[in-house]
């Protein structure tokens, strides 16, 4: 076997191989992962978050701004504190609002947050105060079969 | 009787332990004959070409078909539930988490680990190990130390291209054939795949398994008796012996990447 | 002072586990000579090769060559002092995987940094001391036993050894290919100014190139001497093998416990 062409071939592997990494990295990944570095961290309480999972999306307008960092049980307020890790790059006033969302009927559940009207900012380990739980479809149902009761009853 | 078995149970384990042994000291022999492997590029890339580029079209047809599998499996479970767009999430998670790394490692230990086991176990049986001692050059930075490398550069590239050949595969039967919307399988497989948790672990993985593989696989060769049957048994031995390691090593590696995630 | 004596064997004795191989051998090798190594097959003759090319060591002895003690030299120093050595392996041991050219010019390449033009100089100029300059660009898979055994020798004297060893050189030559061998190693000695040691059991051909010979059995020098000593040799042993008869002190059966008992003759008769 010529040297040259055993070089290319091993060139030309080589380079497909990580054109194949960075077609993973670039079009099946998400490269737009928040790390430690330029992030900032803030707090919100829910009193139910359904089935929201560390690393969910935090999405703000429908963009990802950031991901869920904890998800924990305050044992004195009987909440759940869940930590946001939010890029940097996106500021929010101090009165935003956070909610647990799903995408779709039955997709995974995320944080939407809406921004407020403040000038101040939220900085790093602030709370968010505003915040509404997620659905549960138990609920959902009860209050519906409840409506559609009370609705019946006058007439 | 009883006692016997004992003693023969006995026996084996002290067997394997000390080849066990033996192949950890290989391997450090190995990592510090590197030097010539390094220096001399060359031998290196030749080594990769007979390791890397030659397993290159079984790795990219199998990757097609698996991912075609995926594809067309994925979607029949998926639409019974109405969520036929998270076909991309399925086909590459599966491939860039597990499939990539696990079939690609499972392919190069039968295509490439088998052939260095030959060739290596050839080599010594015909003496060249030997003559190669007298001509005073070290055998393992020189026959040994390239192939350990080819291999260890050569099976993370092999797996990217098994998980990107698949994830195409998957996306010719979910989205031209079956008729997914083209949008959400990208979209949705962008935002749940994640950079650091899945394709930086597959790529640590893929790094693993190819040190595992070309470990067994040279030092079987290098251990071979140097005989035909002690050739070819050490052979079919690399191939059993590098599959388990790889599958046990999966599941250790999978333990600790992903436990954090409940 | 340069020694006489290029190698000089005292009283060694070496084991495979609890088989005992050699036991005590005395060996000297002058420079420029070609000393001849001879004994029955499985005897420790390639084990006194191996020895003497420092890839094993003795149990008790020492063995010196170019002056240095085998034993006490690490991995660099043994090194250092093969690149004064030649072997020739039995079947060549050529690496497979080079043409004939690339074989003879691997150590060229691994000790040196000779630029290219200079190593295929000499190359071929090894190649045509053994014949083979116009096989250069073969691979060995494509040569004949005899043409891979010379293409092995222009590799062992690639880098102008001190001392070549051959290990059965002559063993499955046809007769003309076992004349050209002798005669080349005889003349690759005397025009190189070599020292050449020879394992073999063929006797006669080796007995018309040699200067002097040892023969081995059982892991002890029966009988040593010149060509000529070997011939007139009045001892059975070798007498035997130098004749090669069938009758003598080597028994053509492996040692055994009696016939009879091993067939049971006895038990049933009793």
């Amino acid at each position: 076997m010529n040297k040259t062409i055993l070089d290319l071939w091993v060139g030309l592997f080589v380079i497909v191989g990580i054109a194949a990494l960075l077609f993973l990295t670039l079009k099946v990944g998400s490269m737009n992962t928040v790390n430690n570095s330029d992030s900032y961290e803030v707090i919100a309480r829910f009193e139910n978050i359904g089935g929201l999972k560390t690393r969910a999306p935090v999405k703000s307008a429908g963009v990802v701004v950031g991901r869920v960092a904890e998800v924990r049980f305050d044992n004195e307020t009987y909440e759940a504190a869940v930590t946001l890790r939010l890029d940097k790059r996106y500021a929010f006033p101090k009165d935003s609002s956070a909610a647990i969302m799903t995408s779709g009927l039955l997709g995974e559940q995320y944080i939407g947050l809406e921004a407020g009207g403040d000038s101040v900012k939220l900085k790093d380990k602030d709370r968010i105060l505003i915040t509404q739980d997620a659905v549960v479809l138990e609920n959902l149902i009860g209050q519906f079969l409840y409506g559609k009761a009370q609705e019946g009853a006058p007439k | 009787m009883l006692k016997q078995a004992i003693a023969h149970l006995g026996n084996r384990t002290l067997q394997g332990v000390g080849r066990i042994g033996f192949a950890v000291r290989f391997f450090v022999a190995i990592l510090l004959h590197s030097g010539t492997a390094f220096r001399r590029f060359g031998l290196t890339i030749r080594e990769m070409y007979f390791s890397g580029v030659q397993s290159l079209i079984i790795i990219l047809v199998s990757g097609l078909f698996v991912g075609m599998v995926l594809g067309l499996q994925g979607y029949e479970t998926l639409q019974t539930y109405g969520s036929e767009e998270a076909l991309g999430i399925l086909v590459a998670m599966s491939l860039v988490r597990e499939l990539g790394p696990v079939v690609a490692a499972l392919l190069f230990a039968s295509r490439a680990g088998s052939a260095i086991t030959a060739e290596i176990g050839l080599m010594k049986a015909t003496e060249q190990l030997s003559a190669m001692e007298m001509m005073a050059v070290d055998p393992i930075a020189r026959v040994v130390a390239p192939r350990f490398w080819a291999g260890v550069i050569s099976m993370p590239l092999l797996a990217a291209l098994f998980s990107a050949m698949g994830i195409f595969g998957g996306y010719l039967v979910g989205v031209q054939l079956i008729g997914v919307d083209e949008g959400a399988f990208w979209s949705q497989m962008q935002s749940a795949v994640d950079f650091e948790q899945d394709i930086l672990n597959g790529v640590i993985k893929s790094v693993v398994f190819g040190i595992a593989i070309t470990t067994i696989a040279l030092f079987e060769g290098y251990d071979a008796p140097p005989t035909a049957e002690g050739v070819s048994g050490a052979t079919t031995r690399t191939v059993v012996t590098s599959s388990l390691a790889v599958l046990a090593l999966d599941f250790v590696l999978t333990a600790f990447m992903f436990r954090g995630l409940s | 002072m340069q020694h006489d004596n290029l190698v000089e064997i005292e009283d060694v004795a070496f084991d495979y586990g609890a088989r005992p191989v050699l036991k005590g051998i005395n060996l000297t090798a002058k420079r420029g000579q070609v000393i001849a190594i001879m004994g029955s097959s499985g005897c420790g003759k390639t084990t006194l090769l191996r020895l003497i090319g420092g890839q094993i060591t003795p149990s008790q002895g020492t063995g010196r060559v170019a002056g240095e003690s085998l034993g006490e030299l690490d991995q660099a120093g043994l090194y250092r002092l093969r690149r004064k050595m030649g072997m020739l392996f039995q079947f060549g041991a050529l690496f497979t995987d080079m043409s004939v050219f690339d074989n003879v010019a691997f150590q060229l390449r691994e000790h040196s940094d000779l630029p290219e033009d200079a190593i295929r100089d000499m190359v071929l100029m090894k190649l045509h001391a053994v014949g083979l300059r116009g096989a250069a660009c073969l691979m060995p898979a494509e040569l004949s036993g005899g043409m891979a055994r010379r293409v092995a020798l222009a590799r062992a004297i690639a880098l102008d050894p001190q001392l070549v060893m051959y290990d059965e050189p002559f063993a499955g030559l046809d007769p003309i290919s076992l004349g050209v061998t002798g005669n080349l190693i005889r003349r690759l000695t005397d025009t190189l100014g070599l020292t050449s040691i020879l394992v073999t059991h063929d006797v006669q051909e080796s007995l018309k190139i040699v200067d002097y010979v040892y023969f081995v059995s059982e892991g002890v020098i029966v009988a040593e001497g010149t060509a000529d000593d070997i011939r007139a040799s009045g001892l059975p042993y070798v007498h035997q093998f130098v004749h090669g008869e069938a009758e003598g002190p080597v028994t053509f059966h492996y040692p055994a416990a009696p016939y009879v008992t091993d067939l049971r003759l006895g038990e049933q008769s009793a």
